[in-house]
């Protein structure tokens, strides 16, 4: 029958589905190196990840993770406001980063810095930021890990969770409308797919035809809340159908897998003009920020099983079996990692912060005349009494 | 002492019926009109020249496309632009919303049709937090050129959720332009000057006024007339009093002017046009001219667009004031349905009248 919202068949019977009357198998979570690190033999892997897109994917996990230790620690000891590990979590980022290309615009939440690390953000880059000061591209505007950068195509952070998705689907439908061979690529938790926002994404990019890839990053924690109280049903891919979109569940602890569900779903984004949807399986291994402490919530044991399933080791021992690594290449680029980030926290805590007028540029595209007196109102005032503005700030 | 409005009594008194639009149209037609255009047709013609102009400019919300518009102001212009330019959504105001700010950091310029303002409080967040804000964030890196239209303010017979003013909540929010235009020359001039602009522009129409013709001359139907976004219009020069509004206060503040004429008081009508950037200079001129300052708005009083003028006055020329500043607004209460308590809740010109009386001590 053909109803205004479908062409549909009539039965005789009177049957729920979904819920308890017909709880369905979950969707399975496609993988292509074992808990062991092996390659699974009969695994589908449609992009062949090169030995050069290996190692690299693996010195930046390597990068990655050496960053998250080091300033977690910098900002215990008072060096900065705030801080966000992404550790259990480092194969997801840097396994979907390699298989975007920079044309690719992402939209992505907070603890995906692996992500912009792969895509060229320098450690002396997030140090900048963090710290922010003068050399940070933000001018210091925005808190501490919540990186941008308009070149590499990464959006600056939005805190308010998942505002970012809606943006995400705005921008693909611009890249629809010039006809680029690019998509847009949107990050989020399994609790920011809770906000409204996450359902007028979805059901936006689908209806308008968005090449979207929207990657899910379910970790298992909304800071204490676990993903068994943030919803029913079969987690976050299996609202994909619902939306009319296709939609993927991932080991996300598996580098190889991630890189070729999002190269797979990059393909059909691109060549079909539709949204897909992509649900990484993982845990957060550390804290939710440096303002939490998990160990209030969660049992000890749970956590050192997680953090025993560490990915990048996993991705290590498959690069390792294909010959492609060793222990002494993995000792020294640790060493070197570590030396780097210490470097760069040096460099960076010792930079000048933003100057005075960094308060009042950028708020509109040209400054109106309020902001410009304003501002002349505070430059007049620190140059009468320069003891007013403290020495570490620079007027302009 | 009460100085909001006139007090209950004069509120009383208030003319009651559907009529009352149609009469506050100023009478006051300038000898080189040429045209007379309504609101509907302004705001139309400047979005039909603006996509013309530019193929970045598109529109999309709630029946902007088959319906063309809930109020007909896109009228046409998906037979003439197509479904990619003018695009009917689904009912998610984050959704539309979040999706012309993305769409406008990617480089389009997005016109977001909010059928009424009140349902932009569904999307305020994507308003405030990302389209205000990302140009600062980004470090000026990445712009936001996206205008956010629809009807605000008070309209008749739809009670509280269907009638209320958002000037104030918008106009306080850096990152953000606000304009509200009064006639048709503001509609035209406006809309095209936000179309155009670099940042986004919340811009607050009034349902009641769509249909209202005013005069136009032919420099306002050139297809590159725009209105300078900050700027006030001083639409009656006067020399005892400055009535400042905007929107369809403009209205009632010039009729208002004319009844005062009669009993020998020179009111100056200010038109502010731009709600933010406000502009300061001409409210300040104004009143050392006329040593008095009285807002008129629909919105509520307290932390309304009336105290941010009173506080421009007395920050800028108190000691040219010849009376304290005064404003008359809208009940502080959510919008009643009955007619007789809706009308009861709005300002009315016989208020702004009684206020300037007692202000002149009259």
């Amino acid at each position: 029958m053909d109803f205004p919202g479908g062409s549909v068949p009539f039965t005789p019977t009177l049957t729920f589905v979904g819920g308890t009357f017909s709880p369905r198998a979950p969707l399975p979570c496609y993988r292509t190196i074992d808990a062991a690190g092996h390659a699974v033999g009969e695994a589908d892997v449609p992009h062949v990840l090169g030995q050069d897109t290996a190692v690299r994917m693996y010195q930046t996990m390597v990068k990655l993770q050496t960053v998250d230790t080091i300033f977690y620690e910098a900002q215990r000891q008072g060096r900065f406001s705030f801080y966000m590990t992404s550790s259990g979590e480092e194969a997801t980022a840097i396994g979907s980063a390699a298989a975007l290309t920079n044309d690719d615009v992402v939209f992505s939440q907070y603890r995906e810095q692996g992500v912009i690390l792969y895509r060229g953000f320098s450690v002396q880059d997030m140090a900048h930021q963090c710290f922010g000061n003068m050399h940070e591209q933000g001018r210091g505007r925005q808190m501490p890990i919540h990186y941008g950068s308009k070149a590499l195509n990464f959006h600056t952070i939005s805190s308010t969770l998942a505002t970012q998705l809606p943006h995400a689907v705005g921008a693909a439908y611009a890249l629809r409308l010039d006809k680029k061979q690019a998509c847009s690529v949107a990050y989020f938790g399994e609790g920011a797919a809770s906000e409204g926002d996450f359902h007028a994404a979805m059901n936006f990019a689908a209806t308008l035809g968005a090449p979207v890839v929207f990657i899910c990053r379910n970790n298992g924690w909304a800071i204490s809340t676990p993903a068994t109280d943030q919803y029913r049903g079969d987690g976050i891919a299996g609202r994909g159908p619902g939306y009319g979109m296709a939609a993927l569940r991932v080991d996300g602890g598996d580098a190889r897998a991630v890189f070729n569900a999002t190269a797979e779903a990059r393909r059909i984004a691109i060549e079909e003009h539709v949204p897909v949807l992509v649900e990484a399986m993982s845990y957060r291994s550390g804290h939710h920020s440096t303002s939490d402490d998990s160990s209030r919530y969660r049992a000890a044991e749970e956590m050192r099983q997680w953090r025993a399933r560490d990915p990048v080791t996993r991705f290590q021992r498959w690069l390792i079996d294909q010959g492609w690594w060793d222990d002494a290449q993995d000792t020294a680029a640790r060493q070197e990692a570590r030396r780097e980030v210490i470097q760069a926290l040096e460099t960076a805590q010792k930079a000048p912060k933003p100057p005075l007028s960094a308060m009042f540029s950028d708020v509109y595209a040209e400054m109106p005349w309020h902001l410009a007196r304003q501002q002349a109102e505070v430059f007049a005032h620190v140059t009468a009494h320069p003891d007013a503005c403290p020495a570490d700030i620079p007027v302009k | 002492m009460q100085r909001l409005g006139c007090g209950a009594a004069a509120l009383l008194r208030r003319s009651q019926g559907d009529g009352a639009a149609a009469a506050l149209v100023p009478q006051l037609v300038r000898s080189y009109a040429t045209t007379q255009m309504t609101i509907r047709d302004a705001l139309n013609s400047a979005m039909d020249e603006e996509m013309a102009r530019d193929e970045t400019v598109f529109i999309m919300g709630e029946e902007v496309a088959e319906y063309q518009g809930a109020y007909k102001i896109t009228r046409g212009l998906l037979q003439k632009y197509g479904p990619k330019r003018v695009k009917d959504t689904p009912i998610t105001e984050a959704g539309f919303t979040g999706i012309g700010v993305g769409a406008a950091f990617q480089g389009l310029r997005p016109i977001v049709e909010f059928m009424t303002f009140n349902f932009s409080m569904q999307a305020i967040d994507q308003i405030v937090n990302s389209a205000a804000k990302h140009h600062y964030m980004s470090s000026g890196a990445v712009t936001c050129p996206i205008v956010f239209r629809g009807a605000n303010g008070a309209a008749a017979g739809v009670a509280a959720q269907h009638s209320q003013c958002f000037a104030a909540w918008y106009s306080s929010v850096p990152g953000l332009k606000v304009l509200a235009p009064y006639d048709s020359e503001d509609a035209r001039g406006l809309l095209k000057a936000a179309i155009r602009d670099p940042d986004p522009v919340v811009f607050l129409e009034n349902e009641i006024l769509y249909g209202e013709p005013f005069p136009v001359d032919e420099a306002v139907l050139d297809k590159d007339f725009v209105v300078p976004i900050g700027k006030a219009k001083i639409m009656r020069s006067g020399s005892d009093i400055t009535l400042v509004g905007f929107g369809k206060m403009v209205g009632y503040n010039l009729k208002a002017a004319e009844l005062l004429e009669q009993e020998g008081i020179s009111a100056e009508v200010l038109n502010l046009r731009s709600l933010k950037p406000i502009d300061r200079d001409a409210i300040a001129a104004s009143v050392r001219k006329t040593h008095r300052v009285l807002s008129v708005e629909e919105g509520w009083p307290q932390s309304g667009v009336g105290s941010e003028i009173i506080s421009i006055a007395i920050e800028e020329c108190f000691d040219d004031l010849d009376a304290p500043p005064e404003r008359v607004t809208g009940a502080e209460v959510p919008m009643p349905y009955a007619q007789n308590l809706e009308a009861a809740a709005l300002p009315t010109v016989e208020h702004v009248v009684a206020a300037v009386k007692r202000m002149m001590g009259k």
